[in-house]
């Protein structure tokens, strides 16, 4: 029915998405493209958009200048340590509630999720003046145990959700066989269970690392991630736009990367089941 | 099935989580509250009398409570009105067949996963800058002036950034509840042959709508708290064009080390957060069946 109609159909809106896509995606690959010119053509007037020398030089600097190393090393152990940390006491959690629910898990979810609701900014002072007391202003623990606390309900939520969809049956099931409960918590439960710890780790891994009311209120220099590293490029330095430009496309390609491999766990995890 | 046993090791389980996450709500909590209470200053930090309200009254009656409120509203409403009228055309566009529909998704998610500090300063020196910025070349390339955005229109500036981040959120969540409409709906309107616009009125949006709720809920507790996008760009300025209640609060307290009074601030904080976070929490319980 209409066949010739809905092809031609098709192009027009392939003309349409791909042209709003670019758009949106523009700053990105314009970012990107820029951190591969020299300091003179990322100015230059026209722009050059492809045809230009390319050079790492700036990729270099960077990494000389402002030791983006450092700053890369600590934003994977407090994304990843946070996040770890949050699975270890999520895990056991998310696990009771999906498979022994009482009658105040409905409250306890619902409470759990109301936390996250708190602004940091209502937080902020005590938790700076804690930091501060306690000599742990700008060390790697404070933040990753406050990026845990932050991200800790997204954790739990998205676990249990994953977990309720494990049907109960194949447990019964498996018990029905003979399984004993070590075979049964490592051939069936854990297979199961794996997918959905996964995407929790990945999500939460973003989330940590993008981080940056606690970041850039609680670091300095020593536990500074990469959201303070790009921060400190908004002195006068940030007018050097190759040079910007190859910190932030530093700063972004790992996430950036895992983030497109994540984009069910997103609405999920963001939304907390609430869309489907 | 659940025995008293596994009921027992349940609830051991659950535990850690639940004191941890006790503890982080109670303790700074009570902190802030208590902290907003006294006259308490780092550059003073021995004497802290009790001052009751007095910190309360001093943020809400300074120059610059008025107007960060309502930048505050400004920004959480304009970047709402962009992300959720561009949010639904995109789904719509998205949700069409076309050639490399996958790589345009990826294309169009992509800001969110874009760090706010990185996003800001790119936006601020490579395409809002007078100077030297894309968009100035562009108005120069057609006659015209160009804008200094950060200092002319910061506060719409600002929007502009906030909302080109979250606007792939808004499309997937709407993308994804798009996806779950029921197509023999459609399919008896097509046969009818219903418009297409009254096909979007009477069944596309009302079934968008929960998800439209959830959208605007979730954004307004993320975009009540925009710290990052004003700290590198404007620091506030120029005047408090740009300052928020978030910002006001890091002002007084890490910057003013004026504690009483960002306590006051935080807590004001808050109270909007939760008249927002009570409507969101109905929506999740209702949907939530155990």
């Amino acid at each position: 029915m209409a066949r010739a109609i809905s092809t031609r159909r098709k192009w027009i809106v392939t003309v349409i998405a791909w042209a709003i896509g670019l758009a949106i995606f523009f700053p990105v690959l314009w970012t990107i493209l820029t951190s591969f010119k020299t300091e003179g053509e990322a100015i230059a007037s026209p722009p050059s958009f492809l045809f230009f020398d390319w050079t790492l030089e700036n990729y270099q600097t960077v990494q000389e200048r402002s030791d983006y190393l450092r700053h890369f090393w600590n934003s994977v152990v407090l994304s990843l340590g946070s996040t770890l940390c949050g699975l270890i006491i999520a895990v056991p959690a998310a696990w009771s509630m999906a498979f022994v629910p009482g009658r105040f898990t409905k409250d306890i979810l619902m409470w759990m999720l109301s936390t996250k609701m708190l602004p940091a900014v209502g937080v902020l002072m005590p938790i700076y003046l804690l930091c501060l007391n306690a000599g742990l202003l700008d060390t790697k623990v404070a933040l990753i145990f406050v990026l845990m606390m932050i991200n800790l309900p997204i954790i739990v939520w998205m676990l249990f959700t994953y977990f309720r969809e494990i049907p109960g049956d194949i447990l019964e099931a498996a018990r029905m066989d003979g399984a004993t409960m070590r075979s049964e918590i490592i051939h069936v439960l854990v297979p199961m269970a794996v997918p959905g710890i996964a995407s929790t780790l990945l999500l939460n891994i973003i989330l940590a690392w993008n981080e940056a009311f606690w970041t850039l209120n609680l670091t300095t220099v020593n536990a500074a991630p990469l959201t303070q590293f790009i921060a400190s490029y908004s002195s006068p330095e940030g007018l050097f736009y190759a040079k910007l430009s190859a910190a932030s496309t530093m700063a972004i390609a790992p996430i950036l990367i895992l983030g497109w491999f994540s984009q069910k766990q997103l609405v999920r995890g963001l939304t907390f089941g609430a869309v489907k | 099935m659940a025995t008293t046993h596994t009921r027992a090791a349940a609830k051991i389980m659950m535990s850690p989580a639940v004191i941890l996450l006790l503890g982080w709500m109670i303790v700074p909590l009570a902190m802030t509250i208590y902290f907003s209470t006294l006259s308490y200053s780092l550059y003073n930090p021995g004497d802290t009398p009790f001052v009751g309200w007095g910190n309360y009254q001093y943020f809400v009656t300074g120059p610059s409570f008025w107007p960060a409120m309502i930048n505050t509203l400004w920004m959480v409403g304009g970047v709402l009105l962009i992300t959720i009228i561009g949010g639904v055309l995109l789904a719509l566009l998205l949700d069409q067949p076309f050639f490399g529909q996958g790589i345009v998704r990826i294309l169009v998610i992509a800001p969110f996963f874009v760090m706010p500090t990185v996003s800001a300063l790119v936006w601020k020196n490579m395409f809002m800058n007078p100077v030297n910025g894309l968009f100035a070349y562009i108005a120069k390339v057609f006659g015209f002036a160009p804008v200094d955005f950060l200092s002319e229109i910061p506060l719409l500036s600002i929007i502009i950034i906030v909302a080109w981040q979250w606007l792939p959120f808004a499309t997937l969540i709407l993308l994804t509840a798009l996806q779950s409409l029921d197509t023999e709906q459609m399919e008896a309107a097509e046969m009818d042959g219903a418009p297409a616009v009254s096909k979007f009125f009477s069944i596309i949006l009302p079934h968008l709508s929960r998800a439209i709720t959830v959208v605007v809920l979730i954004q307004t507790i993320f975009l009540l708290g925009i710290f990052a996008e004003i700290f590198v760009t404007t620091n506030g300025g120029p005047g408090n064009a740009t300052t928020n209640l978030t910002y006001l609060v890091y002002l007084e307290a890490i910057v003013g080390q004026d504690i009483g009074s960002g306590s006051a601030g935080g807590i004001i904080a808050v109270v909007l957060a939760n008249i927002v976070a009570i409507f969101l929490m109905r929506m999740i319980g209702k949907n939530l069946d155990i």
